[in-house]
């Protein structure tokens, strides 16, 4: 059972990571959540994202935007580093969602397999 | 891809967060006495004119620039219709706007209700800075869930903490079947 008690405790804790952390997160990971990414399936990797990253608490805030124009590649998944750089991961699935999390947030490796660019080549574009 | 009311209603809710809300109310009435199930989204939002309101629900209405359609509504509005039920918008420029959806609960083509609490946490997700009002209300008993108490609680700390989104999820979940236990 769940009461609103339980938010004492986890302020508590994040209060606690945000102090090991010294500051801000490295990363954030947009979702676009417009109706064509929902239609697409975005809802079950926004899901996935939330989950993995409050159970394995990685160094990243997970947002969500809306159509940015690219719909026949939702769902697609923005990866924002500290300075800025990005990388747009399409077509992602809730499992792919996952590898990105350990993989690119994890261990700061890019999947480029699953990004926009590798699409575009494999559509012909 | 519409397969549950919440599903629509997400799609509403979102309509709301674009229209600049700063508050939106969301109460749901599933009432077996009355063989119902009652949808209302209220926002403070920027509000149509008359002439907007009794567009809405033309698939050519859209408040965004990026492309023609939008299907939001008029969706909304088919389902009511297929479901015995009624449908009605009521907007003030400069005030706000009111959507009210019902179905009949019992009828062969009315769809399940889906994860409320997910497209809870997807609203405050897409805009924390809006205070959500959510009320599930059944004939015996009714819930509510402000997130003006939950950022009192949370005195400073980001509703975006993931560890916290997903506890309103499930929250908001745990409360309505327990309402549903409790109606029989």
């Amino acid at each position: 059972m769940k009461s609103l008690e339980d938010l004492k405790k986890m302020r508590e804790e994040a209060l606690k990571k945000v102090e090991m952390r010294e500051g801000g997160k490295d990363y954030r990971v947009v979702v676009g959540m417009a109706t064509c990414g929902i239609a697409a399936g975005a809802r079950p990797v926004l899901n996935r994202l939330v989950e993995e990253t409050a159970d394995k608490d990685y160094n990243c805030t997970v947002t969500q935007t809306g159509c940015i124009g690219m719909c026949v590649y939702e769902p697609i998944v923005e990866v924002y580093g500290k300075d800025g750089e990005h990388t747009t991961y399409v077509k992602v699935t809730p499992d792919m969602a996952s590898e990105i999390l350990s993989e690119h947030i994890g261990k700061g490796n890019i999947i480029e397999k699953y990004t926009v660019e590798e699409a575009r080549k494999g559509a012909g574009e | 891809m519409m397969e549950d009311l919440a599903m629509h209603i997400l799609e509403i809710l979102m309509n709301s967060i674009h229209a600049c809300a700063k508050n939106i109310k969301f109460i749901v009435q599933d009432s077996d006495l009355d063989d119902k199930i009652v949808m209302q989204v209220e926002d403070d939002g920027k509000g149509m004119t008359e002439e907007q309101v009794q567009r809405v629900s033309s698939p050519f209405m859209t408040g965004r620039s990026t492309r023609k359609v939008g299907l939001g509504v008029a969706f909304l509005k088919g389902l009511t219709e297929q479901c015995n039920g009624e449908f009605l918008v009521t907007s003030k420029v400069g005030e706000g706007t009111t959507v009210t959806a019902s179905v009949q609960k019992s009828f062969i083509d009315t769809p399940p209700m889906g994860n409320l609490g997910e497209i809870m946490m997807e609203c405050i997700q897409a805009d924390e800075s809006i205070d959500y009002l959510f009320e599930y209300k059944t004939d015996k008993n009714s819930f509510l869930f402000d997130t003006k108490e939950i950022k009192k609680e949370l005195d400073g700390v980001s509703l975006l903490e993931p560890s916290i989104l997903l506890w309103i999820k499930d929250y908001i979940n745990e409360q309505i079947s327990l309402l549903k236990e409790d109606a029989g």
